[in-house]
């Protein structure tokens, strides 16, 4: 039952072949024998999930159900949810409870779908292994000595080892496309605007993008039908319409032009990700695609542009972390002052403070100019290059990650070692553009991820594309062995 | 570039941070390395360009200046540290 696809599900649910209390209660199950391994969940609704699928069951008998009700999902402790803790994988909330929901969790709940729960991350979505939660490290479901990745690593997980048909994550640098690479997902950041971010905690305001993680494009698309659109309480959310991202999956690729950037096949690339992928582009060619080589020139300059533009976002965002309206706060301060620095200080964990100091730093007197406003031209250089490269090509590929899952503990003590892990991720983050990681296949028993690249707004050209090829390979059908 | 001590507990109070004195060292290390990678950007020539402050250059968007939220001044303090009589209590910063 939990290797079905959304669409077996919802006929399944809508034939009467089973009940959403039913469905609710297996992956309930699940999490409940196997999340102590994995601790992708930080925190399982239980209660809620069965009073969600009761009415869901409701609306399926009445006929008057939706496509997606009555299937569970799971959300990244980062939207918040009303009633249920949202912890943003802090100390610093802890004991947060949201008065009220984010507008993905509101769309999704409309829609009938069930909250089993929410999952582990990196803390306020920094790190790219999931070690930096104050709820514990979530392993890889392909191998628990590796990383899932982060910062999505716990929806990763979850739905790597079939402990929710489908989750929610969200990407600033690569926090969706990395652990979907990591874990053998299909992940899916789309362009900036696309998705509400109203609920959604800030990290860094003008990178962060909500999207799906799936097992495939399929799933991705329907998901996203749910999510996307426009809000008026995101000032940045676009006024544009949502296709049905399902009706364009089977469209021929016939012609497709793909991009293959060479600054995305040099040094740092592991030998073996970089034979798969091309094994990948390979494939795609016997589909009808052309493959043309282009350059990103200033790709070298997009990781130094992301740690000056999100720490300094960041270090303004979580400002709002300081102890006097919710969140943790520090035993007996003594003055103001030291409410605030203990508070803080006490609350965020070291990945987090390297960040606000880094962002405070490069925003500080004298160095604006230096770091913030120099990294915002390198943002449009590196921008500008997208748009070049689009002229006469459809769609961009290339690995989503340089290696496969390292192990835990590898690059904990090298904060740099780790930001490079994101370096083929964060330029369409800093471009605003749509990227995706979907499963290409395997290096010693651990997942490799293709990423495709569009051009804004170009999701349903990227499921499209991404959907023929999950129709000539089954990378993606894989699960690891012990939770199948 | 390198940061020292100094400036590690000057950044750290312009953030409204305590760290561990033990751990200024480390932060130190982290924090130059990570303006070792960032001072790359140097050496770029960005004459002429236009900052790029948003992924779509869109402008903020308008609208009218009516109410729109209710008051809920109960339930958003339900969640926080401590309050009383509707305000939020922090020590005391005037004598």
């Amino acid at each position: 039952m939990h290797t079905k696809s959304l669409s077996e599900l919802s006929t399944s649910l809508h034939n009467g072949d089973i009940s959403s209390v039913e469905l609710t209660q297996h992956y309930l199950d699940r999490i409940q024998a196997h999340n102590g391994q994995l601790n992708a969940y930080i925190t399982v609704c239980d209660d809620t999930a069965l009073e969600q699928a009761r009415l869901a069951d409701q609306q399926l008998h009445q006929k008057t159900a939706g496509k997606l009700t009555g299937i569970p999902l799971a959300h990244k402790d980062i939207f918040c949810t009303q009633g249920i803790r949202t912890s943003c994988g802090s100390k610093m909330l802890d004991n947060f409870i949201a008065p009220y929901n984010a507008t993905v969790v509101e769309k999704i709940n409309a829609a009938g779908m069930v909250t089993l729960g929410k999952t582990n991350m990196d803390e306020f979505a920094m790190g790219s292994s999931n070690e930096t939660s104050f709820y514990g490290e979530v392993t890889n479901p392909w191998d628990s000595d590796c990383v899932p990745g982060g910062s999505s690593g716990g929806s990763a997980a979850a739905v790597a080892a079939n402990l929710a048909p489908i989750a929610t994550g969200t990407d600033t640098g690569g926090s969706i496309r990395q652990p979907a690479s990591l874990c053998n997902l299909t992940g899916l950041k789309p362009t900036y605007g696309r998705i509400s971010r109203f609920g959604m905690i800030a990290f860094a305001s003008s990178l962060d993008q909500a999207g799906p993680m799936a097992r495939s494009a399929e799933d991705a698309a329907l998901l996203l039908n749910e999510m996307a659109g426009f809000d008026t309480r995101d000032s940045t959310s676009v006024e544009r319409d949502v296709p049905d991202y399902t009706a364009s999956l089977n469209d021929s690729i016939e012609g497709l032009k793909i991009g293959l950037p060479k600054e995305y096949f040099s040094e740092g690339l592991d030998p073996q990700v970089a034979r798969t992928i091309e094994d990948a582009i390979k494939t795609y060619e016997s589909l009808g695609a052309t493959i043309k080589d282009i350059t990103l020139p200033n790709t070298k300059l997009a990781v130094p542009t992301y740690y000056v533009v999100a720490p300094a976002e960041c270090s303004s965002n979580l400002s709002r972390m300081d102890g006097v309206r919710f969140g943790y706060r520090c035993d007996a301060p003594k003055d103001l002052l030291d409410l605030y620095q203990r508070s803080r200080g006490e609350g965020f964990g070291d990945e987090v403070k390297r960040r606000i100091m880094t962002g405070t730093y490069a925003l500080s007197a004298g160095y604006y100019d230096a770091y913030y406003l120099k990294a915002q031209q390198c943002r449009r250089l590196i921008s500008d290059d997208f748009q070049q490269a689009f002229d006469d090509i459809d769609v961009i590929m290339g690995p989503t990650a340089p290696t496969t899952a390292f192990k835990l503990g590898d690059k904990t003590d090298d904060p740099v070692a780790m930001y490079l892990a994101d370096i083929y991720t964060i330029s369409t983050n800093l471009a605003g553009l749509p990227g995706m990681s979907i499963p290409a296949g395997f290096v010693d028993g651990l997942p490799v991820g293709l990423q495709i690249i569009g051009n804004y707004f170009d999701e349903a050209r990227l499921l499209n594309v991404a959907h023929r090829y999950q129709q000539a390979t089954d990378w993606h059908q894989q699960s690891p062995e012990n939770f199948k | 570039m390198s940061l020292d001590k100094t400036d590690v507990e000057k950044i750290a109070h312009l953030a409204r941070l305590a760290i561990d004195d033990q751990a200024i060292p480390d932060y130190a290390r982290d924090l130059t390395n990570i303006f070792g990678l960032v001072e790359q950007l140097s050496a770029v020539d960005t004459s002429g360009i236009t900052p790029m402050a948003h992924p779509l250059d869109a402008n903020q968007r308008l609208r009218p200046d009516i109410v729109t939220e209710s008051n809920q001044r109960e339930l958003f303090q339900a969640i926080a540290p401590k309050t009383e009589a509707g305000v939020y209590l922090v020590p005391q910063v005037i004598e």
